[in-house]
């Protein structure tokens, strides 16, 4: 029975993986065939970036079981770190190990963060929670955007006030010019990256959650007071699953930072308005699964796209069918009612599933 | 002299703050929900004056009635197709989503019907500046009418909230849904009322943030909920007097902190120290700490 089982998950997990692998060969034919209108190919990196936040922060909500609405907090430090480091670093050495550092330093940035953020976080519960890490995310773009550094022949300036105040040699390089962000990173993300990163992300989480870790989180998640008293160190899998989460969502940052020529911490790309939009991926996804954050993440980054033509009604037709969407999928009446045609015409089917619960 | 000026913004900003949060934390005591749609609610009161009193040109007591009027139909509708339907859904976050998507569909609408130009807003205030100490210390006319429209909301609300019978059923639903029915109160009537009430301040709140900052777009009330959010959450999520306290105490570090310490910086100043007051007293200033038991 149990060996049964474990295949299933590993048949769910293959599943999931065939699925991303697919999407890429199809959208790699398009390409070829020239298929494909600019305005999607300009999307194409964008889907990989909400695609790895709607994975991670689905192991903070549906697997941890914490509400976090900072989760673009950590996108931004992974994608200001790592900007930083190829600017910097741009021409000391070959792009590719510059880019993979680059990516490293984003995610362990986040990480670091997640951690640090974490620690004290991490002891409240529920809606208290969801405040304060919106508060963090807040705070990261606030900071982000007051914080200026320049690089001359003495070394680096920091400081806070504007870049005047860098007091800098005069062949000196202001790197992070406060609100104006870090201009001319290098454009080295690509779909296939994106893909990369994407596989790399699921194959950490989805292995995380099929192991005594991730069961000892998930227990967590259930009852923590049970958990707690059969010996799981809650703190200890609480930060584990909050910094990968965390560290995820830096990759993301990078990748957004090495797509775009400028970097800027605007309330639209790093403010609590991101954070909210990929809890909504998550939840429309359902919580806790992760190929459903996959395919809510492109259905619902490409919605807007595909409705581009009612122009000024798109975001108006978005709320409705995101409301619409919550409705049907969440309201006990809805719920019963699908029930209902299951047992009329999938009668086998129910009964089996009821079988295996 | 300048502290005592800034300390009276700070008040007044904390006013509106208060009367925000006092409906979110009256719809989260008996909802248990966070309201992501209240700031907008805000803005929509917001464009209704604006509507009636600069567009229409009808005198500005009328527009206020109004406004609040539509508010409390618009939160009661609200509740009604959107959150009524989830409320015994399976995960909690359901109805937050739903209340994303209505905040999106309120922003979305404004923005149709009004556009994305910044529409500056007349103040409803008729009020000449009150001078003290020799022209040192101004009082404009928006910030006297605010701190006295704080105070006689948060009057009217203990009193309706402690005295009368709509109001103590509200604290029974917010106790125990269950038991209140048993009870013979109308759940359903008065979480209606509960949406009702909180519109209806918000509105208020629209009206008088909209007086003392003069510019209007459909992102409005985005900001100022999430603060106001931030100040019930201060105060003790669920409890009125925790975000009367909240909302005022959140006005004065923003205002100080702009003044003070750095204006670019007077958001980060407001979480960090909401930070750090959770981190010492995990449950707000007034919030009941509840024992959990397996």
């Amino acid at each position: 029975m149990k060996k049964m089982k474990m295949t299933k998950t590993a048949k769910n997990n293959l599943i999931t993986y065939i699925m991303v692998f697919l999407a890429y060969i199809a959208v790699q034919i398009l390409l070829a065939t020239g298929n494909i209108s600019s305005l999607m190919k300009g999307l194409l990196v964008p889907l990989c970036i909400y695609v790895m936040l709607a994975v991670s922060l689905n192991l903070t909500v549906g697997i941890l079981g914490e509400l976090s609405l900072g989760h673009a907090g950590f996108m931004c430090v992974g994608a200001f770190s790592s900007a930083f480091f190829s600017k910097c670093m741009d021409g000391a050495m070959p792009d590719g190990v510059r880019f993979l550092l680059a990516l490293l330093i984003g995610a362990a940035a986040a990480g670091f963060f997640g951690i640090l953020i974490g620690i004290p976080v991490l002891r409240l519960k529920g809606d208290y929670l969801a405040i304060v890490t919106l508060a963090f995310g807040e705070i990261i773009k606030n900071l982000v955007n007051v914080l200026y550094i320049g690089k001359d022949k003495n070394g680096f300036h920091f400081s806070m006030k504007d870049s005047i105040s860098l007091h800098l040699e005069e062949e000196g390089q202001v790197i992070v010019n406060g609100a104006q962000g870090i201009t001319g990173t290098p454009h080295d993300a690509t779909f296939t990256i994106g893909i990369i990163l994407i596989f790399i992300s699921l194959i950490i989480i989805l292995n995380l959650i099929n192991s005594r870790d991730g069961r000892a989180i998930m227990s967590i998640r259930d009852n923590r007071i049970a958990a707690e008293s059969i010996g799981i160190n809650i703190t200890k899998y609480k930060l584990m699953a909050f910094s990968i989460s965390a560290s995820i969502a830096g990759a993301a940052g990078v990748l957004y930072a090495h797509n775009l020529s400028t970097l800027t911490a605007l309330p639209k790309n790093f403010g609590y308005n991101m954070s909210i939009m990929i809890l909504v991926f998550v939840v429309l996804g359902g919580i806790g699964n992760i190929r459903g954050s996959i395919i809510a993440a492109i259905i619902l980054t490409l919605l807007p796209e595909l409705l581009r033509g009612l122009s000024d009604y798109r975001m108006l037709i978005y709320a409705i069918v995101l409301i619409a969407m919550m409705l049907f999928n969440w309201s006990p009446k809805a719920v019963a009612w699908k029930e209902r045609l299951k047992e009329r015409y999938f009668p086998k089917r129910l009964r089996k599933e009821k079988e295996v619960k | 002299m300048s502290f005592i000026s800034y300390l009276i913004n700070g008040v007044s900003l904390g006013s509106v703050y208060a009367i925000i949060a006092l409906g979110y934390t009256m719809v989260y005591g008996i909802a248990k929900m966070l309201n992501f749609a209240h700031g907008d609610v805000i803005m929509v009161g917001g464009f209704a004056v604006f509507t009636i009193v600069s567009t229409l040109g009808l005198p500005p007591i009328l527009g206020i009635l109004i406004a609040v009027v539509i508010c409390t139909a618009l939160g009661m509708a609200i509740e009604r197709v959107a959150y009524k339907p989830l409320r015994n859904a399976s995960s909690p976050l359901a109805v937050l989503i739903t209340a994303i998507g209505v905040s999106y569909l309120l922003q979305n609408v404004a923005l149709l019907i009004f556009g994305a130009n910044t529409k500056s807003f007349t103040s409803v205030v008729a009020i000449s500046p009150l001078k003290l100490a020799d022209g040192q210390l101004i009082i404009s006319g928006e910030t006297i009418v605010t701190i006295i429209a704080g105070i006689i909301v948060m009057i009217c609300l203990t009193l309706f909230v402690n005295k009368s019978k709509a109001g103590q059923a509200m604290l029974a639903v917010s106790e125990d849904k269950g038991a209140a029915q048993l009870m013979g109160i109308n759940v359903n009537g008065t979480i209606a009322l509960t949406f009702a009430i909180g519109s209806a301040l918000a509105a208020v709140a629209g009206v008088l943030l909209c007086s003392a900052y003069p510019s209007l777009t459909p992102y409005t009330g985005a900001m100022p909920g999430i603060k106001a959010f931030v100040a019930a959450v201060f105060g003790g999520i669920g409890s009125i007097p925790g975000a009367m306290i909240g909302g005022i105490l959140l006005g004065i570090i923003e205002i100080l902190g702009k003044a003070y310490i750095s204006s670019q910086m007077a958001d980060a100043i407001v979480f960090a120290v909401l930070i750090i007051v959770l981190l010492v007293k995990p449950t707000g200033i007034l919030g009941k700490n509840i024992q959990e038991k397996v």
